[in-house]
C-alpha cells in the first residue's frame, strides 16, 4: 500500500444525529479528509449486514455506521 | 431574513467587534451576527447600536456591498403589529441573579468567579473556548496577547514608514536622539522606538503567562447565590433549579477536562426532587464530584496568582480553608424587568416576588381572565415543568377559545397528484451554487455538466439559489416544461430544505416522494475547503448516488385516518378530572374511567395546599363540574380491560361493576392519570402503635384530642425515599411535614415540634413556609441514611425517638405523643396499562414519557398522554398543571379531522414472511406483529400508524421478507453501487 492510500468510505448516517452531526460539521467549517461517500438512513438500525458487503463489494474500502 | 443564506460572508468582513452578550460577556461577535449558531430563522441581524453604518453614521455598509444574495436593508424598522386575540399567554421567563453586589464573594473584581451562567457558555461547543474549559483569566490573557500583538503590528508599520521617508534605521535614529542630535521627526521617532520595546517586553511576558495558563484542576460551585436570601437580596424562595444545574455543571466539567478535575459543590439542602434527579445526584457522588454542607461567606483572592480561597466549615466544626482555580456563582432565577411592564399593560397582579401571581387550583391563570402565564415568570422552575405549563396555557386557553376553533385557518390546496406510473424516467438534476458557498469550492459548471451524463437525466440546470422564491417558482414551470418525473436537487442538507423542495413538486402535480438531495454543501464545500479538486469529485460522487437512488424512488401516497374525536382518560383523581372537564370544555366527547366507587382520588384525604387554599371545597366542586358536563360520561367501578389502535383511532373495553359489564369505546387519544399512593411502612412502629400516623393521616388525626392536647410531636422524613430500594424523592413530603407542623404550632405554640429531615426541599416559593415554620419555632434535627431515628415504645406505652443531632454530634432522645411519617409514593398495577396502550415504564414503576424535559406529557406512542402522580409523584398544583397540558396535548390530536399516516414505513412481503418474529423483538415501537394466519401460521403484520420508519425490521428479517417505503433496499443498494463506481 502506498502512502499516498485514500480510502473510499461508505458512511451511512442516521438522518437525527449522525447526518446532523456532518450537518454541524459543515456550518462549523470543520475539514476533515473527502473520504466518505453518504447513504442517509432514518436509523442506523435500518443498516443491513448486507449493505456493508455490497459496500465493500462495490469499490468501497471501509464502511462506516453511525447512529 | 427571507433572502439571507446564512453564508457568513457579512460576519467575516464586518469590522466592529463588540462583547458578546449571548456568551455572557465572555466572548466577542461582530455588529452583524446570529445570536447563537442554532438561532431560527437561521439569519444574521445587524445590531443597529453598534454598526458603523446605523449606528455612528459612518460610510461602512460593507455588508450590503459583500452580500450575495442581497438580503441586507438598512431600512427595516422595529414594525408595531395590531391584533386581535381571545386570549393571551405571557411567558416572559426570567433573569439570572446578578451577584455584583455580593463583594465578598468578589465576582465584579475577579475574572475566576463567575456565574452559572457564564460557566454554561465556557462548557457549551458553541461558546466561546468552543467548550474547552479554560479559566477566564487566561482568556484575557489571550485577550491581551491578540491587542499587544496588533499594537505591535502598528507600531511597526509606522517605524517602517518613518524609515522609508528618512532612508535612515531606527536603531541609528535612536542612538542620534540619545547622543542630542535633533532632526525632523526624531523625538517622536525615539518615543515610538521605546514604546516598541516596551510593548515586546510586555507581549513577552505575556507569552510566558499564556504558555503557564493550565485548564482548571479545582472548582468549586456555591449554591443559592441570591436565593433563599433576605440578607444579601429580597429573594427569600429558593430558585428550585440551581442544585439540579450545578451538579449537572460538575458532572459535565469533569468529562471536559482531559486531566483529573476536582469539583466540590457548596450547598445548604440539595434539592434534586425532579424525577430521576435523585440518581444523577448518587451518580455524581459517585463519580467523584464532592458535596460540602456549607454556605460559604467569602471568596478571598490568592494573592500573586488567579486563584480563590474558600473558608468553611466541616460537618464536625472544623474550619478549612481551600484553594480553588475558579468558583462558580450558582445564581438563582428573579422575575425579569418585563414581568413589571406586562403585569401593568396587561392588568394581572404579581406576587410578592413579582412573579405572576396564580393560585393552586388554575396554576396557569392570571388574575385577569383571558390572560394566562406560564414558565418561570411565574415562579422560578425547571424546564420540563415550564414545557408542561406551557401546554396548559395552550389547553386554559383553548378551553376559553373553543367556539373559535378553525375559525381563522386557511386551508392550502395543492394541484392534483400527476400519475407517473407509466412514464419513462425523466430526472432533473438542479445543481445550487449556495451563492458562493458551494460555487466557490465544488466546481459547479463541472458537476451540471457530468450530471447530464447519468443515465435517465433529461434536464440539467445550475442555480445561484436554489430555495430563493424566484428559483421555486421556476422549478415548478421546469417541472411541467421538462415533464420532469424525478427531481435531484444537489445542494444543502435536506434536513433544512428537504420540506420546502417536496412543497415545491407537489405544487407542480408530482408526489412529493419523488425528490432526491444531495448535500453538496456542509458536506462538500463547506469541510474539503482547501480542496477544491477533491470536493469536486465528492459532489459528482454523490451527484451520481442520488441520480441511482432517483431513478429507483416511487411516489408514496400519504394515507389519512379520520380521527375519533373523544378522549379516554384513566383515572379520576385530581389529574383525570382536570383532564377530563377540560377536555369537555373544549366540546370533546370525554370517557373518564375511575376504578373507585367515587372521583377524587388522593384529594378526598386532604384539607389544604401549602398555600392554604381549601382542597375539599376545590374537589367537591370539580367533581360537580365533572359531572355537570354533558360531554363527560363517568364510569365508576370501572377498569380498561384490553386496549388497541393508534392516533386517532384507539378501541379500549371497559369493564365495570367486577367485571359484569363491558363497554367498547372509540377514542382518537388517552389520558393516563391513575395516579399513586403511599407505601404502608414496616418500620418505625407503624402499625403497631396507633400514634404513630402516615403523613396524610394527621389530616383527619388534626380532629383529634391527641393532637389537640399533645404536647410533642415528630415528624420523619424520606419513609421508604431515597434509600436503596426506592431511590427517588417523593417531593411532596417536606412541603407537607413543614406545612403540617406550622398548623400545629398555630394550634398551640407552646408544642414542640420536630422535623427529622435529611435535606429539606420546600422548593420555589414554600421556603416561605420552612422559614416560618422556623420562625415559630419548630424544630429540624438533620440525620442520614447511614444514622436512621429509632423509634421505640417504652414500658409505659409512650414514644421514645433517638435521633444523632447534627449540631451537638449526639443522639437526641424526644417523647413525642405522636409521630407522622413522611412515606414514599409509588404506582402500583400500572404494567398492564403500559403492555396495553404500548407506552414505557421508568425504573421507578412511574410512567415513562417520550423525553424527560421536552415532552413531559407525551408518549413515544402517539395519541397517549400521561399526567398526575402516575408519572411522578407531585404537588395539586403541578398535578393540575400537568393534567391541563395532556389535555391541551390531546386536543391537538382530537381537533383534526384526519391524521396523516407518515408512509415511510416498513412494508411485509407475507408470501416470503416464515413467521420467526424477529421484527417483533426488534420494533421498538410495538408497530409489528405477528399475526395467525389460517392455513399458514403465523406472519408478520405492520400497524403503518405506528411506525416510525426506522428499519430494524428490515435490517433483521433472515428473509428479506420486509422493506421499508422510501428506503427500500433496492434503493440503498443503488446508492450504494453508484458510490462505489469510479467516475
Amino acid at each position: 500500500m502506498s502512502e499516498a492510500f485514500e480510502p473510499k468510505i461508505l458512511a451511512f448516517l442516521c438522518n437525527w444525529c449522525a447526518y446532523a452531526g456532518a450537518d454541524l460539521a459543515g456550518v462549523s467549517r470543520l475539514q476533515y479528509p473527502p473520504a466518505i461517500r453518504v447513504v442517509r438512513v432514518m436509523c442506523s438500525g435500518r443498516v443491513d449486514p448486507l449493505f456493508v458487503v455490497k459496500g465493500l463489494k462495490n469499490g468501497f474500502d471501509s464502511v462506516f455506521v453511525s447512529g | 431574513m427571507d433572502k439571507c443564506t446564512a453564508c457568513g460572508l457579512c460576519v467575516e468582513k464586518c469590522p466592529t467587534v463588540v462583547v458578546d452578550k449571548f456568551n455572557e460577556g465572555l466572548g466577542k461577535r461582530k455588529a452583524i451576527y446570529k445570536l447563537y449558531p442554532q438561532a431560527i430563522p437561521s439569519g444574521y441581524a445587524i445590531d443597529a447600536e453598534n454598526c458603523r453604518f446605523l449606528g455612528h453614521g459612518k460610510k461602512c455598509q460593507i455588508c450590503a456591498k459583500l452580500c450575495p444574495a442581497g438580503a441586507i436593508d438598512y431600512e427595516q424598522k422595529d414594525e408595531m403589529l395590531n391584533l386581535e386575540v381571545g386570549s393571551v399567554i405571557v411567558a416572559a421567563g426570567f433573569k439570572a441573579f446578578d451577584p455584583s453586589g455580593f463583594e465578598t464573594y468578589a465576582y465584579a473584581s475577579h475574572p475566576n468567579v463567575v456565574d452559572s451562567m457564564q460557566f454554561e457558555r465556557l462548557l457549551s461547543a458553541g461558546g466561546p473556548t468552543a467548550g474547552h474549559l479554560e479559566r477566564p483569566s487566561d482568556l484575557a490573557v489571550s485577550e491581551e496577547i491578540a491587542k499587544a500583538e496588533k499594537r505591535l503590528k502598528k507600531l511597526g508599520r509606522e517605524l517602517k514608514q518613518l524609515e522609508k521617508k528618512h532612508s535612515k534605521s531606527t536603531d541609528e535614529v535612536v542612538e542620534q536622539f540619545k547622543a542630542g542630535a535633533e532632526g525632523e521627526d526624531y523625538e517622536r521617532w525615539a518615543s515610538m522606538a521605546e514604546r516598541l520595546a516596551a510593548s515586546e517586553s510586555k507581549l513577552a511576558d505575556l507569552k510566558e503567562k499564556e504558555a503557564g495558563a493550565r485548564p482548571p484542576a479545582k472548582i468549586a460551585w456555591l449554591q443559592c447565590v441570591g436565593s433563599r436570601d433576605l440578607n444579601k437580596c429580597d429573594n427569600a424562595y429558593c430558585s428550585g433549579v440551581c442544585c439540579m444545574y450545578a451538579i449537572k455543571e460538575a458532572v459535565i466539567a469533569k468529562e471536559h477536562s482531559k486531566d483529573p478535575l476536582d469539583t466540590a459543590i457548596f450547598y445548604m439542602d440539595m434539592r434534586t426532587h425532579g424525577k430521576e434527579f435523585d440518581d444523577y445526584y448518587n451518580r455524581a457522588q459517585q463519580g467523584g464530584v464532592r458535596f460540602v454542607r456549607c454556605r460559604v461567606h467569602t471568596i478571598t483572592p490568592v494573592p500573586d496568582s488567579d486563584n480563590l480561597h474558600i473558608c468553611y466549615v466541616t460537618d464536625d466544626g472544623k474550619l478549612e480553608k481551600e484553594e480553588f482555580d475558579m468558583v462558580v456563582l450558582s445564581v438563582g432565577l428573579e422575575a425579569p424587568a418585563s414581568a413589571a411592564e406586562l403585569a401593568d399593560k396587561l392588568g394581572f397582579d404579581l406576587n410578592q416576588y413579582k412573579f405572576a401571581q396564580t393560585g393552586s387550583f388554575a396554576p396557569v391563570s392570571t388574575s385577569c381572565a383571558g390572560i394566562y402565564a406560564c414558565g418561570a415568570l411565574q415562579g422560578p422552575k425547571d424546564i420540563p415543568f415550564s414545557v408542561m405549563e406551557a401546554s396548559a396555557a395552550a389547553g386554559a386557553a383553548a378551553s376559553r377559545l373553543a367556539g373559535a376553533r378553525h375559525s381563522l385557518v386557511k386551508e392550502k390546496v395543492f394541484p392534483e397528484e400527476r400519475d407517473v406510473s407509466a412514464e419513462a424516467l425523466r430526472i432533473g438534476v438542479f445543481v445550487c451554487n449556495c451563492g458562493v458557498n458551494i460555487g466557490a469550492v465544488v466546481r459547479v459548471p463541472e458537476v451540471a455538466e457530468y450530471a447530464k451524463t447519468l443515465p435517465n437525466v433529461v434536464y440539467v440546470q445550475e442555480n445561484l439559489f436554489s430555495c430563493s422564491q424566484d428559483a421555486i417558482e421556476q422549478l415548478i414551470q421546469v417541472i411541467k416544461e421538462q415533464n420532469l418525473n424525478r427531481v435531484v436537487v444537489a445542494s444543502c442538507s435536506p434536513r433544512t430544505h428537504e420540506p420546502l423542495f417536496q412543497e415545491t413538486l407537489r405544487n407542480s402535480g408530482l408526489n412529493k416522494y419523488l425528490f432526491e438531495q444531495v448535500n453538496i454543501r456542509d458536506q462538500c464545500s463547506w469541510v474539503h475547503s482547501n480542496n477544491p479538486d477533491a470536493a469536486t469529485v465528492k459532489a459528482k460522487d454523490l451527484v451520481r448516488m442520488a441520480v441511482a437512488r432517483g431513478s429507483l424512488i416511487e411516489p408514496l401516497p400519504v394515507p389519512s385516518a379520520p380521527v375519533t374525536p373523544s378522549a379516554l382518560v384513566l383515572g379520576g383523581g385530581v389529574a383525570g378530572m382536570v383532564s377530563a372537564l377540560n377536555l369537555g370544555q373544549q366540546g370533546f366527547k370525554v370517557h373518564l374511567v375511575e376504578e373507585k366507587e367515587r372521583l377524587g382520588g388522593q384529594a378526598l384525604k386532604l384539607n389544604k395546599t401549602w398555600r392554604g387554599e381549601n382542597i375539599s371545597d376545590f374537589v367537591s366542586k370539580l367533581i360537580d363540574d365533572v359531572n355537570g358536563n354533558e360531554n363527560i360520561d363517568v364510569h365508576l367501578n370501572a377498569k380498561v380491560k384490553e386496549a388497541s389502535g393508534f392516533v386517532g383511532n384507539f378501541k379500549t373495553s371497559i369493564s365495570s361493576n367486577g367485571g359484569g359489564d363491558v363497554l367498547e369505546v372509540e377514542h382518537g387519544a388517552a389520558i393516563l392519570a391513575t395516579g399513586a399512593h403511599s407505601i404502608k411502612p414496616d418500620e418505625y412502629l407503624y402499625g403497631k402503635n396507633e400514634r404513630v400516623f402516615r403523613w396524610h393521616e394527621i389530616d383527619k388525626a388534626l380532629e383529634t384530642d391527641l393532637v389537640r392536647n399533645a404536647s410533642s410531636a415528630v415528624f420523619i422524613q424520606c419513609v421508604g425515599s431515597r434509600q436503596p430500594d426506592r431511590t427517588y424523592c417523593s417531593k411532596i413530603c417536606c412541603t407537607f411535614s413543614v406545612q403540617k407542623a406550622v398548623e400545629l404550632k398555630e394550634l398551640n405554640p407552646d408544642m414542640d415540634v420536630y422535623i427529622l429531615y435529611r435535606d429539606m426541599r420546600t422548593y420555589g416559593e414554600r421556603e416561605d413556609l420552612y422559614r416560618e415554620a422556623r420562625a415559630r419555632g419548630v424544630i429540624f434535627v438533620r440525620y442520614d441514611l447511614e444514622n436512621k431515628p429509632v423509634v421505640k415504645e417504652t414500658d409505659g406505652g409512650s414514644l421514645e425517638v433517638t435521633v444523632m443531632d447534627h449540631v451537638l454530634g449526639r443522639p437526641l432522645t424526644l417523647k413525642p405523643d405522636f409521630i407522622t411519617l413522611a412515606t414514599a409514593i409509588y404506582t402500583r398495577g400500572i404494567e398492564e396499562l403500559g403492555r396495553m396502550f404500548k407506552v414505557s415504564i421508568s425504573k421507578d414503576n412511574f410512567f415513562l414519557e417520550a423525553h424527560m424535559k421536552l415532552r413531559p406529557v407525551d408518549f413515544a406512542t402517539d395519541g397517549v398522554f400521561v399526567c398526575g402522580m402516575a408519572h411522578y409523584p407531585k404537588p395539586i398544583e403541578e398535578s393540575i398543571a400537568q393534567a391541563l397540558a395532556a389535555a391541551a396535548r390531546a386536543a391537538n390530536i382530537l381537533s383534526q379531522k384526519t391524521v396523516e399516516v407518515e408512509p415511510i414505513v416498513s412494508v411485509v412481503d407475507q408470501e416470503m414472511c416464515i413467521g420467526c418474529g424477529l421484527c417483533e423483538i426488534c420494533c421498538p415501537f410495538g408497530a409489528i406483529r405477528l399475526v395467525k394466519i389460517e392455513g399458514t401460521g403465523y406472519r408478520a403484520e405492520n400497524i403503518s400508524a405506528l411506525c416510525k420508519g426506522c428499519g430494524s425490521c428490515a435490517a433483521a428479517c433472515p428473509q428479506k421478507a420486509i422493506d421499508m417505503n422510501h428506503f427500500r433496499d433496492s434503493q440503498i443498494f443503488a446508492s450504494i453501487q453508484a458510490g462505489g463506481a469510479a467516475a
